[in-house]
């Protein structure tokens, strides 16, 4: 029982934790309507795909971060928050990908097409975000028990999705490359102690 | 209120308010001999190119929406630590293919020069853009005081470096090599539609926008309009510019505005005008040359904008 419980509020508080980001954005936007230009500037457009864009990649890198945190922690409770990281990870892609169909392209869909063959930046998101979708379908107990083996390694993909988002990162910056070299640091750190502690 | 003629106005007939610079805050006095001409009728904006539907970007987007990387890379980082920057006294440096080269002082190189009033569209080669009403001086009647040697074909800005008080100058991994450096050929910088800009909505320039001065190029991408200037050099060779030395495939030393050649990384057919908002990314096709063919075409002919962008 004892477990139970622990796993119902950790879950809860996870939940609530990852949901914090998207809250804060829906508030952000409320403030908007009000009064324009106040909550997100001059070009909410671009402040919401940055955001979604940031949460997407950081919950991406929570969740590769879970298994070795269970590890050190030896509480399988850890675990089960892994699914949820990832889940929502792929939740803020998505809405990043929408916020940029609607503020930059105005579902204009030529010149998305150009931009996924002309614009390498995008072309990698896109990459990584099709490497994100097989592991959220496949999320589920369901599929976990269907694949097997094979679930493992269909999961394998999350090393290609971080590292495609990094470059993703990597090509749009201008200037100013502390924070993809940040994450890039985390990136390989989890990496390296993975393949230590395999 | 202040465009009620969308009309084209040619340059040639870009009057200007006569005002006598006094140290400064000279723009208060400008604005006071001004006031009774903007109730005449616009006598001292300059409007060309204008299109009917541009309309003011409101002062406070325009003083809070700012890229100058020397106070970090956020577009809000400038207003935020860009009063670090001390900007009394001021100096320019002037040097290279003139007679009259050294060390000047900003206010005695701008005392007597007109301060004009001009509506500029402003396109920053990110795709956002705005309206603006700056003041400023012709740039050629700032140039023309150092009279450069006819060997002088270009001519290259600097801004301050001084990492204590530009806090971006001091951040790690970032990749300008400070002085932020720009240039233009000599003929473009003599162009009527080229300013230096001393103020924007008829005071003086805040920090975050370029203080006390800063070039406004109005056909080109904003990154050419270099900001707080302290170096003023006359070159016969093409300067380099700090955006070229970054990423020479994406951003060229002419920058001239032009819908038809993409940035590597996104589309420049459209721009979104700020301030846009959350049900409407207010786009809007972009204007080769920002919509100043008419006037600066002629500078360019018979050159490859393609090539030379
Ligand atoms: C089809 C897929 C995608 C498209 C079209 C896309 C598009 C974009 C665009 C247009 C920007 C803004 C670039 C700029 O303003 O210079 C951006 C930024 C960003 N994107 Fe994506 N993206 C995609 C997928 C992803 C994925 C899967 C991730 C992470 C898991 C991601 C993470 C980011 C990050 C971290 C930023 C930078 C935000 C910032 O610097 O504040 N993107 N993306």
């Amino acid at each position: 029982m004892q477990t139970h419980l622990t796993v119902v509020l950790s879950k809860t508080a996870f939940f609530a934790a990852l949901s914090t980001p998207l809250a804060w954005l829906v508030w952000q936007i409320a403030i908007e309507i009000e009064a324009p230009t106040t909550a997100l500037g001059a070009d909410p457009g671009e402040a919401i795909v940055h955001f979604l864009g940031v949460w997407a990649l950081r919950f991406l890198l929570l969740a590769f971060a879970i298994s070795p945190i269970q590890k050190l922690m030896q509480q399988p409770v850890v675990g089960r928050l892994r699914r949820m990281a990832g889940l929502y990870a792929f939740a803020y892609a998505l809405l990043h990908l929408a916020a940029y169909l609607f503020f930059f392209l105005e579902f204009e869909w030529e010149a998305l097409l150009e931009d996924f063959v002309k614009r390498t930046f995008i072309t990698v998101g896109l990459v990584a975000l099709i490497c994100l979708t097989p592991l959220a379908v496949t999320s589920t107990l369901g599929w976990q028990r269907r694949l097997r083996r094979n679930w493992k390694r269909v999961h394998l993909l999350v090393y290609p999705a971080i590292a495609f988002a990094l470059i993703h990162l990597y090509w749009l910056t201008r200037d100013g490359f502390a924070e993809v070299v940040l994450y890039s640091v985390f990136f390989l750190f989890l990496v390296g102690f993975r393949w230590v502690k395999r | 209120m202040l465009i009620k003629k969308p009309a084209k106005i040619p340059t040639s007939e870009l009057t200007s308010e006569t005002a006598f610079i006094n140290r400064r805050s000279f723009l208060k006095k400008q604005a006071i001999l001004g006031s009774g001409l903007w109730g005449a009728g616009l006598l001292g904006s300059a409007q060309a190119g204008l299109q009917p539907d541009d309309s003011l970007t409101p002062e406070n987007v325009v003083t809070s929406y700012n890229n100058f990387y020397e106070f970090g890379t956020g577009k809000g980082d400038p207003v935020q630590y860009a009063h670090e920057m001390n900007t009394d006294p001021w100096t320019v440096k002037v040097s290279g293919e003139a007679n009259k080269t050294g060390r000047y002082a900003f206010e005695d190189v701008v005392k007597g020069l007109d301060v004009e009033e001009r509506i500029y569209r402003f396109r920053c080669v990110e795709a956002w853009s705005m309206v603006v009403p700056w003041n400023g001086v012709a740039l050629r009647d700032i140039l023309r005081q150092f009279e450069p040697k006819t060997s002088a074909k270009f001519v290259e800005f600097k801004t301050l470096v001084r990492p204590s008080e530009m806090r971006g100058q001091r951040a790690v991994f970032q990749s300008i090599d400070w002085p932020y450096t720009e240039g233009l050929r000599l003929d473009e910088a003599y162009h009527p539609l080229a300013i230096m800009a001393l103020g924007v909505y008829g005071k003086d320039l805040p920090n975050q926008n370029g203080a006390p001065w800063r070039l406004m190029v109005p056909w080109k991408y904003g990154f050419k309009s270099v900001k707080s200037i302290v170096g003023i050099h006359f070159t016969s060779k093409q300067p380099r510019n700090s955006w070229n030395v970054l990423a020479p495939h994406e951003y060229g030393f002419y920058a001239n505005v032009n819908p038809a050649v993409s940035h590597p990384r996104w589309s420049q057919a459209s721009e979104r005008r700020l301030p846009s908002s959350v049900f409407n990314p207010n786009r809007r096709p972009t204007l080769p040359f920002n919509g100043y063919a008419e006037e600066v075409a002629g500078l360019y002919e018979g050159m490859d904008l393609a090539k030379f962008y």
